[in-house]
């Protein structure tokens, strides 16, 4: 992190893109979106614009990497070269080997994996667009996918961070501020189970400064699955809605 | 010792259902004595058991079941059949020759080749062992000739319907031979092409409207109007 | 990184910890006996070994000049590697880094740069175009858990015992002159790591008991006792009561090895 003295925060506590401490960015976040998928999702928190598909329980190639006795989550989270300012190179960075592994592990708490022993989940993430808190957006975005292939699960998953800007602990830190600020803390939670999934941290907060920033983040999470909620029924009330609809249609005759 | 929904709501993976006195059913788990949902579905409470009928799902196989699955690899001395489930199934060479089988005499490959379809029965399976199928009884084997249509495997016993009422009524009224993959897989064998068809969107109306009420109703009321239609010309 | 132990072995080691004891008769928030010794390889500017328990972690650290991040002109640079060595244990294998030993690099890597411990501003030999860069090399030579902990306090034993070359720098030249000075060092971080086994949590977990453990928190910890990185790992959660726990018992364990060290 940076400790040059930016001015991230006004004397009236607005953030640059006008959001309050504990506002979240906007979101929007769709279900279903690939026919080829088990499972699909599309999210947009900020200009995050995240793509994720399901694909299993199915047979796990190749074979020798099937476990006797649970299922195998597999997760990519990728980078589209365009995703950024600076070209990325489509080869998969260190950074992303290491993503990919917390946001599996992020998923794993909420999946019964010991149900379909010898076989694999894969969960492909594609940054389109990266704005700042790419690993929680695609966490969110993952879950709703493997809920939409019909894998059994505990819980939804879903992410936020939180972090310290100008002095100031803040909800759902965007690009600049990610760069600028003075720590980051993305949080994954499962909010039936009220479990943390997910936790990291860099930057430097006192023991305080850092539980702060926790709780934020997890209400940050509540808040968010709300939508993830919503977004999830979305597809699914055609169902319930064409129900109601032959219901009054019954009544009327 | 509540519960958390209203009859046949639609429900999501960690949703609250019930606390307390009440049973899992399917597609529910316990924590705590609590109950939860597993997957998207509607929930439904029946004499303390609490239901829930996913809306998507995929085939686990089950020993005993009609499965209707596509060959996918001719292997040394049997076959690897897709039937739409996280596991693979095994048809063994002695299982369809009836004589006995000589890996240096006998191709395979003339028997069943990869892409064909075949109606199989799962004899065997569990957590360790790919599903095994067998086609030696009657009813069973390879098809050549009518249509598939692939519906999400949670819906079939709506396809049935009570004591079957519902697959007999199509049936009868599309004078088509139907077999139900408990898979999610159907094939439709008719006279005509216009007859499966008719059966086909009958079912995928099945599938569509499959928790609503007085859909048997409706299902009649399709056929019948789409009969007369085939007669009028 | 797991190897098959018997089911027996696992259920007991569970069970041990549900009575709040070790296999190795340590308490739950002991660590096994620690060794370090550094300056163990003459043709490295630093390193270190480290030996917690029967894990063996070996870092060297060598200093090469290179050119600045476009970012980060007038700053040295730092790097981290890790490296699974085959003979460390039976199921670690040759070939490219794979994903444990990235994760061990970057949460190494992470402690060291949120800290600000190497004082990069003064690795800077002609802003934009010439800085001092500063390999960390970890090398895991032993495995028996918790190489988090082992190569975090190897690498900074390391970085502590790193000499940089005395130099000249005249018209884009740079000529080595006799003689070294110690590695600008402006914090030093200590990084804990916490398992959770059966809702328990425990200190420096061994390799038998990370097979039975549920998820991981490893906390690096400053000198002010502040949190300066943070990384979970495992495939299951933590309660938010859990990550306070977790948060003080770092403080703690922390400041006691910092005192142990006296760093």
């Amino acid at each position: 992190m940076n400790d040059k003295s930016s001015k991230l925060i006004d004397k009236k506590g607005i953030r640059l893109d006008g959001r309050k401490a504990d506002e979240l960015r906007p979101l929007k976040l769709q279900v279903g979106v690939l026919s080829n998928a088990d499972g699909s999702a599309y999210i947009e928190h900020g200009k995050n614009k995240i793509l994720a598909a399901a694909f299993g329980p199915r047979e796990m190639h190749p074979k020798h990497l099937a476990l006797a006795d649970r299922m195998v989550l597999r997760c990519r989270y990728h980078m589209a070269p365009f995703s950024v300012q600076e070209r990325k190179s489509p080869a998969p960075s260190r950074r992303e080997v290491e993503l990919s592994k917390v946001i599996r592990e992020s998923l794993e708490p909420a999946l019964f994996l010991e149900l379909y022993p010898r076989t694999g989940v894969d969960v492909f993430i594609e940054v389109l667009q990266a704005d700042g808190g790419t690993r929680c957006a695609s966490i969110t975005a993952a879950a709703l996918a493997i809920a939409d292939a019909g894998v059994p699960m505990r819980d939804l998953v879903v992410a936020c961070a939180a972090g310290k800007v100008d002095n100031t602990i803040v909800l759902d830190l965007h690009d600049e501020e990610d760069k600028l600020g003075d720590a980051d803390v993305p949080v994954a939670y499962m909010p039936s189970l009220d479990a943390v999934t997910l936790l990291q941290m860099d930057g430097i907060l006192t023991p305080d400064e850092f539980q702060r920033a926790v709780d934020m983040a997890m209400n940050g999470c509540k808040k968010i699955y709300e939508m993830q909620k919503e977004a999830l029924k979305t597809k699914y009330m055609v169902v319930k809605d064409t129900e109601e609809k032959e219901e009054d249609e019954e009544v009327e005759e | 010792m509540p519960t958390y929904f209203e009859k046949k709501q639609l429900v999501i993976p960690g949703e609250l259902l019930a606390e307390g006195d009440y049973l899992p059913g399917e597609n529910t788990y316990v924590d705590e004595n609590k109950i939860y949902a597993q997957r998207i579905g509607l929930v439904d409470v029946d004499n303390k058991k609490v239901n829930m009928v996913a809306l998507r799902a995929f085939y686990v196989p089950k020993v005993g079941d009609i499965v209707i699955g596509t060959v996918a690899e001719v292997g040394f001395n049997g076959w690897t059949v897709n039937i739409k489930s996280p596991y693979n199934a095994m048809l063994r060479a002695s299982d369809v020759l009836s004589r006995p089988f000589k890996p240096q005499n006998d191709e395979l490959s003339a028997v069943l080749s990869a892409g064909d379809l075949i109606v199989a029965k799962i004899v065997s399976y569990d957590r360790s062992h790919d599903p095994q199928l067998t086609v030696g009884e009657p009813g069973l084997g390879k098809i050549t000739r009518g249509q598939i249509l692939n519906v999400v495997p949670t819906k079939i016993p709506r396809v049935i319907g009570r004591k079957g009422s519902m697959i007999s009524m199509i049936k009868q009224e599309t004078n088509c031979q139907i077999i139900l993959g408990l898979n999610g897989v159907i094939l439709v064998t008719g006279k005509t092409v216009e007859d499966e068809e008719l059966a086909i969107t009958v079912i995928k109306k099945i599938e569509q409207e499959s928790h609503t009420s007085g859909l048997t109703d409706r299902i009649t009321q399709m056929l019948k109007e789409n009969k007369v239609n085939v007669e009028e010309p | 990184m797991s190897s098959l132990i018997t089911r027996v072995r696992l259920k007991q080691i569970s069970q041990h910890i549900e009575n709040g004891k070790r296999l190795d008769e340590r308490g739950l928030h002991d660590y096994r006996p620690i060794k370090i010794e550094q300056g163990v390889i003459e043709k490295a500017e630093g390193s270190a070994r480290i030996y917690l328990g029967k894990t063996e972690v070996l870092v060297g650290v060598k200093v090469e000049t290179g050119e600045p991040f476009p970012d980060t002109p007038d700053r040295g640079v730092q790097t981290v590697n890790a490296e699974l060595v085959p003979l460390a244990s039976p199921n670690f294998e040759p070939g490219p880094p794979d994903e444990n030993s990235i994760e061990l690099a970057r949460i190494v890597d992470r402690g060291l740069r949120e800290s600000n411990a190497i004082d990069t501003a003064k690795l800077c030999i002609d802003a934009g175009k010439k800085v001092f860069v500063v390999f960390v090399d970890v090398y895991v030579l032993n495995y028996d858990g918790n190489l988090i902990d082992a190569s975090a306090l190897a690498a900074l034993a390391a970085l502590m015992n790193t000499k940089l070359p005395n130099y000249e720098y005249k018209d884009g030249e740079l000529k080595i002159k006799q003689g070294f000075t110690q590695l600008p060092l402006k914090s030093r971080p200590i990084t804990v790591t916490i398992g959770k086994i059966n809702n328990q949590l425990v200190i420096d977990p061994q390799l038998e008991e990370e097979q039975v453990m549920d998820s991981r928190l490893s906390i690096a910890i400053n000198e002010q006792g502040n949190i300066c990185a943070v990384q979970k790992g495992g495939s299951s959660y933590f309660t938010p009561q859990q990550i306070l726990e977790a948060s003080k018992l770092a403080q703690a364990k922390a400041a006691e090895l910092r005192k142990k060290f006296d760093w």
